[in-house]
């Protein structure tokens, strides 16, 4: 029984983890390559589900939903960074951050008006609602390995795109040295407009495959805006590959600290003191886990080579 | 140089900010709208804390985006031991400070190891951290708030915080208090090796200052005040909750100061007063005031450099030429 539990949360740690990678890999380019800290990527997760959410009641179809939806993420991307973002890329990050706080500002009250406090969601279908047995009474709801595979599916397209296309080079080209890449001729402007497209996408599919689950709801971006902040501190910013391994590591710990801190402290103190510090103590686990790595590595586990 | 250019359109802005300060309890009345000075009260409150901000992020290129939280720290110090029947101001307040120092040392001290983005970053994810403690422990109230039912007691005769005139010129003097520290600290030789750091750190300790000290130094100093902030507002408003430590009020405190003017002494005064003016118009004219409040921002970043402060300053220039 604990066994089967541990292997599920580990499973869900995971999924949240790749979850994250989805933001935090779009995060981590935009600021690699275009020097922009962009407060309003949790916005584009946000897009994401509310898209998707509107695109599935309209053909009554989960699949073409979410299919529909990533055309709309890509336009709405790109038109936010040909309207507002591109202007803020020669500003300091102070004002980065103040304008693309604005954005957030804006769009969550937008949202709340259009959808309401409550949201709104995705219901699954019968033949996704199902749970699968995996033998030692390990039972995994369809829905989280749907998550699981497509997230993964995404993260190795990306990897392909990245590393073995033209545009991919141009990206790390971009990475390491921006000016360069600019004096060898390379249209610039349109590089950043498709980088900060393959992020919207990418935050975008983040919400809209977590929406069945959860919820689409105004602000639902915020706080996985930071836990993906995080994820790029730890992994060092500009680079995806420390994206990646940050962001797994980081679900992880989240998951597991959230289940199991209390059966740990409970060695330590006795029950009354774990289950008022368990909950203080688990949601605190990642900040702390970033500040050692701060700590003892400045620049994260992975800083991007040549930076 | 504090008053020393008082008849330029930038020292008459701050001259009539200051002054409405000084007359609002009497102004409001008279004018009709009695809540100003509630209004005013709480701008003060603030402005210590954008008066904080401003000292490490104008003066020092510290750009903290979780300053907030010592906000929260001190409230909720004065919150929790009132809640455990400790209500004496003298032990509440240096208590409260002085936790203020201690989290901003702790906190500084890993942050400055950082720079840039990270920095921002990183002191993000300590508010964030301290919000979710504070969502977290049930007996403080957790995401309904701690209601605070006495503020401090000095035992000083005519001192009772909870008369609204009274708070209102402790947080006046407060704040003036904070804004005299800063005048001080600029023109320091501690603050001018801030300073030098903010412009080139690099070149500041190769000809022998270590910087990193005196930027936690500055830190820790900034986390004291901002302080103060949090124990007056507690005494104020007789409520503490998470949403005090959120970053979205830490984002709220950034804005004020650039809004006012970043690196000016008098500056975050005339952010917060605006700032704290305009959303509570917005808000009685809409409850999506959020809408217009936040084009309004990215029109500010864009267009209005250097905030108030450098739109009278330069109102000046042209006059002289």
């Amino acid at each position: 029984m604990t066994f089967a539990l541990f292997v599920e949360q580990i499973i869900n740690g995971l999924q949240l983890g790749i979850i994250l990678f989805l933001v935090a890999a779009g995060l981590t380019l935009i600021f690699g390559i275009m020097d922009l800290v962009n407060l309003a990527h949790g916005t584009l997760y946000m897009f994401g589900a509310f898209f998707a959410a509107t695109m599935v009641s309209i053909t009554g179809s989960i699949v073409w939903g979410m299919i529909l939806a990533i055309p709309l993420m890509l336009l709405a991307g790109v038109l936010l960074e040909v309207t507002i973002l591109r202007t803020l890329y020669t500003r300091n990050h102070l004002d980065q951050v103040l304008a693309t706080f604005g954005l957030i500002l804006f769009f969550n009250e937008l949202f709340l008006i259009a959808w309401g406090p409550e949201g709104t969601g995705i219901a699954l279908p019968p033949w996704l609602s199902g749970s699968t047995k995996l033998g030692m009474g390990i039972e995994l709801p369809d829905y989280r390995i749907v998550i699981l595979v497509s997230g993964l599916i995404v993260a190795a397209m990306l990897y392909f795109l990245v590393a073995k296309t033209k545009i991919g080079m141009l990206i790390r080209a971009g990475a390491s040295n921006r000016e360069m890449v600019g004096a060898l001729g390379v249209n610039i402007k349109l590089l950043y407009t498709a980088v900060f497209g393959i992020g919207a996408v990418m935050a975008g599919f983040a919400g809209m495959i977590i929406t069945p689950i959860t919820q689409a709801e105004a602000g639902m971006g915020e706080g996985f805006l930071i836990l993906a902040f995080v994820v790029i501190v730890i992994g060092g910013i500009g680079s995806i590959r420390g994206a990646f391994y940050a962001a797994i590591i980081t679900g992880l710990i989240d998951t597991l600290g959230r289940s199991f801190i209390d059966v740990v402290l409970l060695l330590v103190v006795e029950s009354v003191t774990a289950e008022t510090a368990g909950p203080a103590i688990s949601s605190m686990l990642i900040y702390i886990l970033m500040a050692i790595v701060l700590a003892l590595k400045p620049n994260g586990l992975f800083p991007p080579r040549g930076a | 140089m504090l008053m020393g250019s008082l008849w330029t359109p930038r020292g008459i802005y701050n001259a009539v900010i200051i002054i409405l300060c000084i007359i609002m309890p009497w102004l409001a009345p008279a004018i009709g709208q009695e809540f100003f000075t509630d209004v005013f009260t709480r701008t003060m409150i603030f402005a210590i804390a954008a008066i904080s901000l401003n000292l490490i992020m104008g003066y020092g290129g510290m750009i903290s985006f979780g300053h907030a939280v010592y906000i929260g720290i001190g409230g909720y110090t004065v919150g929790i031991l009132s809640y455990h029947g400790i209500d004496n101001g003298w032990i509440q307040w240096p208590m409260a400070i002085g936790l203020c120092g201690v989290f901003a040392l702790i906190f500084g001290a890993i942050s400055l190891r950082t720079k840039g983005v990270y920095f921002i970053m990183i002191t993000l994810a300590f508010a964030q951290m301290m919000y979710f403690l504070s969502v977290s422990i049930e007996k403080y109230g957790s995401d309904d708030g701690l209601n605070i039912d006495s503020q401090s007691q000095f035992g000083v005769p005519f001192f009772d915080l909870s008369d609204p005139l009274t708070i209102y010129y402790t947080a006046f003097l407060c704040m003036m208090l904070c804004v005299y520290i800063t005048y001080r600290f600029v023109n320091s030789r501690f603050g001018m090796v801030i300073r030098g750091s903010m412009s080139n750190d690099e070149r500041m300790r190769s000809i022998g200052y270590p910087t990193y000290g005196y930027k936690l130094t500055a830190f820790v100093i900034a986390g004291m005040m901002a302080g103060l902030s949090g124990i007056l507002s507690a005494n104020f408003e007789a409520f503490m909750s998470p949403d005090n430590l959120f970053w979205i009020a830490s984002g709220d405190l950034i804005f004020m100061v650039v809004l006012g003017g970043m690196g000016t002494i008098f500056g975050p005064i005339g952010g917060t007063v605006l700032f704290l003016v305009i959303s509570e118009i917005l808000s009685n004219f809409t409850e999506s005031w959020h809408l217009i409040f936040g084009p309004l921002l990215i029109l500010v970043v864009l267009y209005m450099r250097g905030g108030m402060e450098g739109f009278f300053a330069s109102l000046g220039r042209s006059q002289n030429d």
